[in-house]
C-alpha cells in the first residue's frame, strides 16, 4: 500500500474541505473518503486505488446513521451500515427488497462495516480492473483499452456495455434504489443537493474512468425513497454461483402495485448483468395495464434484454436473466402484502 | 512507546510467543525512527488502541492494519492472517461487540472502539468461552487457522439472534471459510454453545 495522510473529519464541512481532491471515481484521485473501508482498503491493498489522503467520515455516523420512515417515504443515513439498514422492522415491512437486496449481500461481517454511501459507490469485481499487472483496462488507465472484452468475461456485463468497458456493477441495493426512484442527497463545498439515483452513476460512454457524477469533496447524506404499494410487494432475487457471501450472476429488484391480477405499475431493476444500477422501463413499459402471467413475465423479460450484448464467457446471461426476472415477478406476486402503509 | 507485554500471559505457544515478541521489539525500533522511507507524507502515527479491555499506545505506519496492529506490533496472534482481503474471514475481531474485519480496517481508524480478540473471550480465571469450550467438545476444526476467527464470529452470530436454524447459522457464518471443511461440526458446536451464554 503505498503512503497517504490521514484525517478524520468530524463535520461535514471538514469533509467537504478535506476531501476537495476527490473525483468521479478515478482511481487517480488523490483523496478518497475513509468510511467502512470494506472497498477502499481493500482497493488500495491491490494497489489499484492510491490516494495520497484518507479523509476517514466515519465520525459522521453521529449524525447520519439514521433510518426514518413516514407515510410518503423512507430516508436512509448514508453512515448507516448495511447490517443495521437490512435489519430495521419499518425497511423490512414496507420495503422488503431494500432488506433483502442488503442482507443477501456480502457477509455479516462486512455488512457491519460497509456505509450504504460505500456501498452503493463499490467498485466492479472485474478482474482486469482490480489487478493492475494487467496493462489494459480504460477504468483504470484511460484509454489503454479492455482485457474483458476478449478475456475471461464470466461474471461481465450485458446492458449498458460498451466498446470501452463491459465490467459488472456488483452491488445489490443500488439495483433496488434504481427501481425504486430513490433521490441521493449530497453535501459539498458548494451547499447541499438533491440527485436522482439513477444520475447517481455514470454509463461507461467511452470513459468508464469517471464512474460517478459526484462533484470534488461531495458526500453521500443520506437517500430518500418514496414508498408506493409497489415498494411494499416487493423482493430482490439472486442468483449465484454459490448460495452465499458471493456477487449476482444476475438479480432481479421487483415490485408492483397489483389491481386483483392486473398490474397497475411496476418497477424493475435488474443485477449482475449490467454496467450500472440498471432500471428496466422497458419491462415495465410490458407489464403495466396487462395480467400478470407467465406469459406476460416473459415478454417483459424479453424486453429487459432486448439490448443484451455478450462476450462468450457470459454468453448465458441474457437467458439466465430472463429467468431471473420471471420468478421475480411470479414471487412478487404472490406476495401477501398488508395494503397499509 | 513499548506495547504492553502483559497480553500475553501465560501461553502453550511460547516459543512463537518469544519470537513475535523479538518482532515487537524490532518494530519498537522501527517506530523510532522517522518516517518511513517513500512517504512522503504520513509515516508513523501515535495511536492508542482499546483490546480487550486494555489501552494499547502504538506509533506505527499509518497504513498499518488492525490485524497487523494486532499481530505484529502488539503479539496478539490469535488473529490470523488468511487472504488480508476480506475474503476468507480468519481476521475477524469484535469491534464494539460487532464482528467485524481487522484486516480491511486501519488500526488508526479503529482508535475509541472496544477491540475483542481471541484472547480476550476467555474469563479472567482463565475459564473459557462457552463457544471456545464448545469448538473443543465437537471438534470444530482441523488445522486450526480459521478457528479464532471462526470463534468470533459464532460468538456475535449467537448474540444477534442469528443462530435459530442449522440454515440460519449457516447463512450468517457464510463469512468465515474453513478450507479442511469443517462446517458441520462448526454448526454442532455453535448450537451447543448458543444455549449457554448469555444474550447480548
Amino acid at each position: 500500500m503505498r503512503p497517504f495522510t490521514y484525517e478524520r473529519a468530524g463535520d461535514l464541512n471538514a469533509a467537504s474541505r478535506l476531501g476537495a481532491n476527490t473525483a468521479q471515481g478515478q482511481i487517480d484521485a488523490s483523496a478518497q473518503f475513509l468510511a467502512g473501508g470494506t472497498t477502499l482498503i481493500d482497493l488500495m491493498k491491490l494497489d489499484v486505488l492510491r490516494p495520497k489522503q484518507v479523509v476517514d467520515i466515519s465520525p459522521l455516523r453521529a449524525d447520519l446513521a439514521g433510518v426514518a420512515s413516514t407515510s410518503r417515504g423512507l430516508h436512509l443515513g448514508a453512515l448507516a451500515s448495511m447490517s443495521e439498514v437490512a435489519a430495521h422492522p419499518d425497511v423490512q415491512r414496507a420495503y422488503p427488497a431494500i432488506a433483502e437486496s442488503l442482507s443477501l449481500a456480502a457477509s455479516d461481517q462486512l455488512r457491519n462495516m460497509a456505509s450504504l454511501g460505500g456501498n452503493v459507490l463499490q467498485r466492479t469485481r472485474c478482474p482486469y480492473y482490480r489487478d493492475p499487472s494487467w496493462e489494459a483496462c480504460n477504468k483504470r488507465r484511460p484509454g489503454s483499452g479492455c482485457t474483458a472484452i476478449q478475456g475471461y468475461n464470466h461474471n461481465h456485463a450485458v446492458l449498458g456495455v460498451d466498446e470501452s468497458c463491459i465490467s459488472q456493477y456488483p452491488g445489490d441495493l443500488g439495483v433496488v434504489l434504481a427501481a425504486f426512484e430513490a433521490e441521493v442527497e449530497l453535501s459539498g463545498p458548494a451547499g447541499a443537493r438533491l440527485l436522482a439515483f439513477a444520475s447517481l452513476h455514470r454509463p461507461a460512454d467511452g470513459q468508464p474512468h469517471l464512474e460517478t457524477n459526484l462533484r470534488p469533496g461531495e458526500v453521500i447524506t443520506g437517500f430518500n425513497v418514496p414508498s408506493g404499494a409497489w415498494t411494499r410487494r416487493s423482493l430482490y432475487l439472486k442468483v449465484r454461483d454459490r448460495s452465499s457471501y458471493e456477487f449476482a450472476l444476475a438479480s432481479a429488484a421487483v415490485g408492483l402495485d397489483m389491481d386483483g391480477e392486473t398490474v397497475r405499475q411496476a418497477r424493475i431493476g435488474l443485477g449482475g448483468v449490467a454496467y450500472r444500477p440498471w432500471r428496466s422501463r422497458e419491462a415495465e413499459a410490458v407489464l403495466v395495464g396487462k395480467t400478470l402471467d407467465e406469459g406476460t413475465a416473459k415478454a417483459a423479460a424479453q424486453a429487459a434484454f432486448a439490448g443484451a450484448v455478450t462476450h462468450g464467457g457470459n454468453d448465458f446471461k441474457p437467458e439466465l436473466g430472463r429467468r431471473t426476472l420471471v420468478r421475480a415477478l411470479l414471487q412478487a406476486q404472490s406476495l401477501s402484502v398488508s395494503e397499509a402503509s | 512507546m513499548e506495547p504492553s507485554s502483559d497480553t500475553r500471559g501465560p501461553s502453550r505457544r511460547g516459543v512463537m510467543g518469544a519470537a513475535a515478541g523479538l518482532a515487537a521489539g524490532s518494530a519498537t525500533k522501527l517506530a523510532a525512527q522517522p518516517a518511513v522511507s517513500g512517504a512522503q507524507s504520513g509515516g508513523h502515527v501515535a495511536m492508542r488502541l482499546n483490546i480487550n479491555g486494555r489501552d494499547h499506545d502504538l506509533n506505527v505506519d499509518v497504513r498499518t492494519s488492525l490485524l497487523d496492529a494486532l499481530r505484529e506490533h502488539l503479539d496478539l496472534t490469535g488473529s490470523k492472517k488468511g487472504c488480508d482481503q476480506g475474503q476468507c474471514g480468519a481476521c475477524t475481531v469484535l469491534i464494539n461487540d460487532q464482528r467485524e474485519l481487522s484486516c480491511l480496517t486501519l488500526a488508526i481508524a479503529a482508535q475509541g472502539r472496544r477491540i475483542t480478540t481471541i484472547e480476550g473471550l476467555a474469563g479472567s480465571d482463565g475459564a473459557l468461552h462457552p463457544m471456545q469450550q464448545a469448538f473443543i467438545d465437537h471438534d470444530a476444526f482441523q488445522c486450526g487457522y480459521c478457528t479464532p476467527g471462526q470463534i468470533l464470529s459464532a460468538v456475535a452470530c449467537v448474540a444477534e439472534g442469528h443462530a435459530t436454524t442449522d440454515a440460519d447459522i449457516q447463512e450468517h457464518m457464510s463469512g468465515n471459510l474453513c478450507r479442511c471443511g469443517a462446517y458441520p461440526k462448526i454448526v454442532l458446536a455453535i448450537k451447543q454453545a448458543r444455549g449457554q451464554m448469555g444474550r447480548g
